[in-house]
């Protein structure tokens, strides 16, 4: 655009880099103090954003490690972070592929295929996205102190439990994928139905690894969610062995036990391989995130 | 036909048979309602994969099963929970409950039987006397280490055999009460169950209810009468004296009652609604218009080091909510925390965001708004760039300045798309369980109810700590709270649909 640009335009250019430092470094503060906490020494000593003094007690804390204090006495860690951390990932990427293997194979019946119901299965799909499933925690909590009754296996305090109750949280990826394969022609598949393929085969050989790409940012998407999930993993997970990160993290800070520098050692060491998952699949995100996804 | 190209039915049947058995499992364990459940699940599929018009729903089955028994079955079940009265009180249900008073027992006057606890090396013998008949028996040797319920049974004492050692002193006895009460004695010529009744003798041990046809229960100690009242469930002597532990009974719309009429629930509902609706709507606005204001910004040609600002400020989006929560949770505290510190510095004062019920609110949206706002930017940036540039060279030609082009141009062409957004992030914030419960619990509490309420708290949280937390556990009156959140997110899903539908035609 060829514009004529006056003299209050650089002062405009200027105010605008002044706000976006100003609102990058309120932004950033959080991140740089959290660091700067972890290498401090003690849990309440307060000090200047650059530490006088760098310890790495609380890595070792979060590393699971024992370290000596200055007055000699053992340091043990109060919480399993990487314990912890384990189990998030474990139950993350479980529930990732269930849910990926649920929602593809309904998105490839909804997209493909005609039968009766089509039209209001989706709207209902759509609609079961409005209602969280915090609403339904009482629920929740009950089926799984009754399945728990006849198989401990799938009852409270299991991470089986979770897996179920996340498996079912298909709506928003049946239509990310479905909106996928729309864009795929079928003359393909229809190519390969006349050689004699199956639906099944042409489903499995012919549509889903030109899906690849969907598939993966479904993935990660549904491991991120899962990872992040707080409501349910709090009412069935109490053993302090088989909390998620989510659930467990909190522990760090009650009032009676404050343990701010611990609580910055795991936060960086469990955030940041979340963080970097996120901002490395963001550029795939964008497109499943404006179709209406908000993150929790 | 080639066996190996068919092996559905195979699969199918071995699938059934096993679903088959742990359906038969679930209902000897007496759930009957999960038995029922997964038999018509079961069934469903058992449908789905042999029909040939089902061929679609045989994709669709495994996930619409999972949604429908896990998303849409909790919802309807807190539904149906909500006019009952489960709750740690009326916890078990009314078969359970029953069973619980039938187990009990009595030490009733059959015979009573001397007790001698004799050491045998590091481990016990028990011997029992009756001195009228002249009879004695004794037990094995026993370690006497647990507290598991165990029946023992006693052989006649053998003269022939090694004397007993000396009986124990009596504080021995006394350490292995616990162990000793845990048994149940068996005597070779009598059915009769023998139970700890002093710490010098062994009683036989009664059932302490028996039922009656009516279902009523008798108490064979006092012949007092239990009858289960239906409506308060609890079994109620004759006197009204409601006897732990209750069960779970239908109680209508009791819940909803206690929530819009009683003046204790109904006053702390209405601030925690008000707030709630507040809490969504400030978050919206402030992060929308921030978020707009930055995708205004960043559609600038005039600015360099777009790219740089936009990733510094898209990272609160990308850290894991549960941690950035935590982490302002800790930044804020009264005390220690680093912006106290920086305050206190800079200024001299130290705000109690957590004991001062305003600055909490304003923490609250100070944090849910730097959690927000990068959503807000990255859909407005995406809307803006569908704008066609021409409009804004018009403009440009007319003299017009920044503020027109965006009050004239920019907004009213990016609200009718974004509006169903802003619509379903009110509706997510009205939930935003996950930011309340990680950062303030809620919490400072109201001082003037009586039923503990937060005036941090959200309807969702609220209800949470009915069900989970200080209220003891009030399942019912937690789910009837839920259902009335399901019908105010029913109303505004409905809204957000309507401006859905608006967006959608104007845009063709």
């Amino acid at each position: 655009m060829a514009i004529v640009l006056d003299k209050s335009h650089r002062w405009r250019v200027l105010a605008a880099h002044a706000f976006l430092i100003a609102l990058a470094a309120l932004v950033i503060f959080p991140f740089l103090m959290i660091l700067s906490i972890s290498l401090r020494p003690g849990n309440f000593a307060a000090g200047s954003l650059i530490p006088e003094t760098i310890s790495f007690e609380h890595w070792k804390l979060a590393l699971g490690l024992s370290y000596t204090a200055p007055d000699g006495r053992l340091v043990k860690p109060d919480f399993p972070v990487l314990l912890w951390l384990w189990n998030s990932v474990k139950v993350a990427s479980l529930t990732a592929a269930i849910t990926l293997t649920l929602s593809t194979t309904a998105s490839y019946a909804f997209a493909r295929m005609k039968f009766r119901g089509k039209r209001t299965a989706l709207s209902a799909l759509m609609l079961m996205q409005m209602f969280p499933a915090v609403l339904a925690l009482v629920a929740i909590f009950a089926i799984f102190d009754r399945i728990g009754s006849v198989f401990p296996f799938f009852g409270i305090d299991s991470h089986a439990s979770l897996l179920l109750a996340y498996s079912g949280g298909i709506a928003l990826h049946v239509w990310t994928i479905k909106g996928y394969y729309d864009t795929i022609p079928v003359e393909i598949e229809e190519a390969a139905k006349v050689d004699g393929a199956t639906p099944w085969q042409a489903f499995r050989l012919v549509l889903l690894p030109m899906a690849v790409p969907i598939l993966m940012v479904v993935f990660l998407l549904a491991f991120i969610g899962a990872i992040i999930e707080y409501p349910v993993a709090s009412i069935l997970l109490h053993e302090e062995a088989k909390l998620t990160l989510a659930v467990g993290s909190k522990l760090f800070l009650y009032d009676q036990k404050y343990l701010w520098g611990d609580f910055a050692a795991a936060a960086i060491l469990s955030g940041l391989p979340i963080t970097v998952v996120f901002i490395l699949a963001q550029k795939w995100m964008i497109s499943g995130l404006t179709a209406g996804g908000i993150k929790g | 036909m080639n066996l190996r190209l068919r092996p559905g039915p195979a699969l199918l049947a071995l699938v059934l048979v096993g679903a088959l058995y742990v359906v038969a499992m679930v209902y000897a364990a007496g759930q009957t309602l999960l038995a029922a459940t997964m038999l018509a699940i079961t069934a469903l599929a058992l449908w789905v994969y042999s029909s040939a018009k089902t061929y679609a729903w045989r994709y669709l089955f495994p996930g619409i099963a999972a949604a429908l028994v896990f998303v849409v079955f909790p919802m309807v079940y807190t539904v149906a929970i909500g006019f009952t009265n489960y709750s740690s009180r009326n916890l078990l249900e009314f078969p359970r409950a029953t069973q619980y008073f039938l187990d009990e027992t009595f030490h009733g006057d059959g015979p009573a039987y001397a007790f001698t606890l004799h050491a045998d090396g590091p481990e016990f013998r028990l011997r029992l006397e009756d001195a009228d008949a002249g009879k004695a028996w004794v037990s094995g040797r026993l370690a006497l280490a647990t507290t598991t319920p165990l029946e023992i049974k006693l052989a006649p004492e053998d003269p022939a055999q090694a004397p007993l050692a000396e009986p124990v002193q009596l504080k021995t006895v006394i350490a292995k009460q616990k162990h000793l009460q845990a048994l149940t004695l068996l005597l070779p010529e009598s059915s009769a169950k023998l139970v700890m009744t002093g710490l010098r003798q062994f009683g036989a041990a009664q059932p302490l209810y028996q039922r009656n046809p009516d279902g009523s229960l008798v108490n064979q100690q006092t012949n007092a009468v239990l009858r289960p009242n239906m409506t308060s469930g609890f079994y109620e002597t004759e006197a009204g004296e409601r006897l732990q532990p209750g069960f779970q009974v239908g109680v209508g719309f009791a819940n909803y009652q206690r929530i819009f009429t009683d003046t204790a629930f109904r006053e702390p509902f209405v601030r925690i609604f008000v707030w709630t609706v507040v809490f969504s709507a400030l978050t919206v606005f402030f992060g929308a218009a921030l978020g707009m204001f930055l995708a205004v910004l960043f559609n600038w040609d005039a600015l360099r080091f777009k790219g740089l600002y936009r990733t510094l400020l898209f990272l609160p989006y990308a850290v894991p909510g549960f941690i950035s929560i935590l982490v302002f949770k800790g930044l804020f505290n009264n005390n220690f925390g680093e912006i106290n510190l920086i305050l206190d510095a800079l200024f001299g004062i130290k705000p109690a965001w957590f004991s001062d019920p305003t600055l909490a609110k304003v923490m609250l949206l100070i944090v849910n708004v730097w959690l927000g706002y990068p959503y807000m930017m990255v859909i407005c940036s995406g809307l803006i760039k569908a704008i066609p540039a021409d409009l804004y060279e018009a403009s440009a030609v007319a003299g017009a300045g920044p503020l027109t082009n965006f009050w004239r141009i920019t907004l009213p062409l990016i609200l009718t798309p974004l509006t169903p957004l802003l619509i379903s992030a009110f509706a997510f914030n009205f939930n935003n369980f996950v930011l309340i419960s990680l950062l303030t619990g809620g919490r400072p509490d109201f001082l003037d109810t009586s039923v503990p309420a937060g005036t941090t708290d959200l309807l969702v949280s609220y209800t949470y700590r009915i069900a989970f937390q200080d209220s003891g556990q009030q399942f019912g009156l937690a789910a009837a709270i839920s259902t009335v959140i399901f019908a105010m997110v029913a109303a505004i899903s409905l809204v957000q649909m309507r401006f859905t539908k608006i967006s959608r035609d104007e845009s063709r």
